[in-house]
C-alpha cells in the first residue's frame, strides 16, 4: 500500500510537471531472425499511462518486439529512450546493463506468459512479492510482510497463504501473483507478454478486470502482447497490429476494432467468433 | 620459534623423493599462486583456476589440498582440522600426505601453526598475522541455491545484484521464525562481493571479520578460489529486525568447562543421554593441560 501510494504520488508529480512528455520513444527498431522473422521498423511513442496492445498472429513478431522493448535482447537497428524518474532520457541500447536490470526491477515491470518463469517457483509467495524490494535495499522484515499482506490482498488471493510455495496455487493464482511481484516496485511502465494466455475463461475475466483496475488506479503504462482481441478491447488504449514482422496498422482501439483499414485488421477482427 | 613449542610439534618427517615437493608439479602450483594474488586483491570475487585431480574423491578437500600444496614451504608448519578436530581420518590423512610428499613439520596447536587447513571450523584459539587459514568448499557460490546458471550468478555478482540473498533468509523467518540458517551463512566481504564461508558454523563468521590473519578458500570441484585478505571487513547478512546471531549453548563443555565455544553434542547411551563437548579438540586439550579446567 505504501509502495503504491507513494508512486500515485511520484506519477501525479510527473504528469502535472509534463503531461505532454512521453514516457518511451521507439525509433526504426529491427531485429530480424530470418526474412520477416521477428520485428522491423517499429516506431511509437508511450505515454504515462497508456496501455498499448501490440495484436497479430503467431510468429509476427510481437514477442520479440516485446523483448527488445524491456532491453532483454538487443536489436539489430534502431534507438529506444526512456524518460526516468529523474526526468533524464536514458538510451535503453546504450545504457549499462547495470541500468538495464535496475529498471527492469524498479521502474519497469515484465509479467511473463507462463508465471513459472516469472515466479520463483521454489520460495514462498511472500518472498516473491519481497525480492524487489530486497534488492531495492529494503532490509526490515516487518516491512516486507506487510508490503506481501498487502499486495496478496490486491490481487485478491488470501492473505494467509503468504508462506505458501507457488506451485501449491491455481494457474490463475500464480499469475496474479506474477503480476504482484512487478507492481511491489511500484513501476511506471509493465510489459506483459500473453499474461492471459493458457487460463481458462472465466479465469481470464476476472484477472482482466483486475489488471483494469490495477492499471487504471496506479497509473501504469503498460505494453501488452495478446492474440485475443478481446483482451485488447478491454484492456488496450491504443493497439498495434503486426504482421510478418511489420506493423501494419496502428490507432485507437475501439478505431480499429470497429473500423479496421489494412485488410490484415480486417480479417483478423472478423474471424473472432461471436458466440 | 621457542623449544617450549617445539616440543609439541611432531618431528620433522622424511621427505618421500617420487613425488615433486607438496605433491603437485611446479607449473601447477604456479597457476594457482596467480590466482590466488588475484583472489586476494578481490576480496571474495571467485576466481576459477584449473583444478588438478587429487589422490583422494572430490568432496574430501582436494581444493583445500591443491591452495596448501601451492602455499606450503619446507619451513612451514601445517595443522589439518575436520569438524573442529585434529584426530579425524580426514584431517590426519591429509596431515600425513603433506608429511610425506613435503616433508613438513605438523602440529595438532593452533598457535605453533603456519598454515591451518580446515573444513567446518575456524579455531578457538585467535589467529595471529603469521597464519593462512585454507578452507576446503563444496559449493563456493551462495548465489547456486537460487540461480543454478553460472554466466548468471557471475552477472550478478559483477552487478552487485544480491536481492535474492535476502531472499533466502526471509524463507527462515517465514518459516521458522528466525533466520534458522545455522553454517554456510553468507557473508558481504569488504562491503562488495557477497561470499560463502564454507560450511563453517555461523559462530564463525564473526572470526572472519578483521582477522589478522590471511583467509583462503578453494573449491575443488567446482575449481574456483576466492579469498578474505587480513583485517578486511566481513560481515554477515541479516534484517534489520532479525540481526545476525551466533549461536549459543545452555551447557559447559564437559571435558575443559569452557562456556564460550561451538559445542559437539553427543549421545551417550540408549536412553539419550546428552553431553556437550568443544568441537576444537586442540582448544579443548589446552585449556585442560593449562588446569583451567573448571570441573
Amino acid at each position: 500500500m505504501i509502495a503504491a501510494q507513494h508512486l500515485h504520488e511520484k506519477l501525479h508529480q510527473d504528469v502535472l510537471a509534463d503531461p505532454v512528455q512521453p514516457l518511451l520513444k521507439v525509433k526504426g527498431l529491427s531485429k530480424l531472425y530470418g526474412p520477416e522473422k521477428g520485428c522491423q521498423d517499429v516506431s511509437f511513442e508511450l505515454y504515462p499511462g497508456e496501455v498499448l496492445g501490440i495484436v497479430g498472429e503467431s510468429g509476427s513478431g510481437k514477442s520479440t518486439l516485446l523483448s527488445l522493448l524491456s532491453g532483454r535482447c538487443l536489436p539489430d537497428s534502431g534507438v529506444i529512450d526512456y524518460r526516468t524518474t529523474q526526468d533524464h532520457w536514458l538510451d535503453l541500447y546504450s545504457a549499462s546493463e547495470a541500468e538495464r536490470r535496475t529498471l527492469l526491477r524498479t521502474e519497469w515491470g515484465f509479467v511473463e506468459q507462463n508465471p513459472r518463469d516469472g515466479l520463483r517457483m521454489a520460495v514462498s509467495a511472500g518472498a516473491n512479492i519481497g525480492e524487489r524490494l530486497m534488492a531495492q535495499g529494503v532490509r526490515n522484515y516487518q516491512q516486507l510482510r506487510a508490503a506481501g499482506l498487502d499486495w496478496l490482498n490486491q490481487v485478491e488471493i488470501d492473505p494467509a497463504r503468504i508462506d505458501d510455495l507457488p506451485r501449491t496455487f491455481s494457474g490463475g493464482m500464480q499469475q496474479r501473483l506474477q503480476i504482484a511481484r512487478n507492481l511491489v516496485s511500484g513501476p511506471r511502465l509493465v510489459f506483459m507478454d500473453e499474461p492471459t494466455g493458457g487460463l481458462d475463461v472465466s479465469v481470464q475475466a476476472r484477472l482482466l478486470d483486475l489488471m483494469r483496475g490495477l492499471v487504471r488506479e496506479l497509473d501504469l503504462a503498460v505494453v501488452i502482447v495478446t492474440h485475443d482481441l478481446a483482451v485488447a478491447r478491454l484492456l488496450a488504449d491504443r493497439l498495434m497490429v503486426m504482421r510478418r514482422s511489420r506493423v501494419v496498422e496502428t490507432g485507437l482501439t475501439d478505431q480499429i476494432l470497429d473500423d479496421p483499414q489494412h485488410p490484415y485488421s480486417q480479417l483478423l477482427v472478423s474471424s473472432v467468433l461471436q458466440p | 620459534m621457542n623449544a617450549a613449542t617445539q616440543s609439541h610439534a611432531q618431528p620433522r618427517p622424511e621427505r618421500d623423493e617420487a613425488y615433486n615437493f607438496a605433491y603437485l608439479d611446479e607449473q601447477t602450483k604456479r597457476m594457482i599462486r596467480r590466482g590466488l594474488l588475484k583472489a586476494v586483491a578481490i576480496p571474495g570475487y571467485q576466481v576459477p583456476f584449473g583444478g588438478r585431480e587429487m589422490p583422494l574423491p572430490y568432496g574430501w578437500g582436494t581444493g583445500g589440498m591443491q591452495l596448501t600444496a601451492a602455499i606450503l614451504g619446507a619451513e612451514d608448519v601445517l595443522k589439518v582440522i575436520d569438524q573442529g578436530a585434529d584426530d579425524t581420518t580426514n584431517a590426519v590423512s591429509i596431515r600425513r600426505f603433506f608429511a610425506r610428499t613435503a616433508g613438513v613439520e605438523t602440529t595438532e596447536r593452533t598457535p605453533e601453526a603456519t598454515i591451518i587447513q580446515t573444513r567446518h571450523r575456524i579455531p578457538e584459539t585467535p589467529l595471529h598475522a603469521d597464519q593462512i587459514m585454507v578452507y576446503q568448499v563444496p559449493i563456493p557460490d551462495p548465489l547456486r541455491f537460487i540461480e543454478p546458471s553460472e554466466t548468471e550468478t557471475r552477472t550478478m555478482h559483477a552487478l552487485n545484484d544480491y536481492g535474492v540473498m535476502h531472499v533466502k533468509l526471509y524463507e527462515d523467518i517465514a518459516t521458522f521464525g528466525h533466520i534458522a540458517t545455522a553454517y554456510a551463512y553468507p557473508v558481504t566481504v569488504n562491503e562488495r562481493y557477497v561470499m560463502d564461508p564454507s560450511p563453517i558454523p555461523k559462530f564463525d563468521n564473526p572470526k572472519l571479520d578483521m582477522s589478522p590473519a590471511l583467509m583462503l578458500f578453494a573449491a575443488g570441484r567446482e575449481k574456483r578460489l576466492y579469498a578474505v585478505p587480513p583485517f578486511t571487513r566481513v560481515t554477515s547478512l541479516d534484517f534489520e529486525d532479525h540481526p545476525f546471531e551466533v549461536q549459543k549453548w545452555a551447557h559447559n563443555c564437559a571435558i575443559c568447562g569452557s562456556h564460550d565455544s561451538f559445542l559437539d553434542e553427543l549421545i551417550l547411551d540408549d536412553r539419550g543421554t546428552q553431553s556437550f563437548v568443544c568441537s576444537d579438540t586442540d582448544y579443548c586439550a589446552q585449556r585442560v593441560s593449562q588446569g583451567r579446567a573448571e570441573q
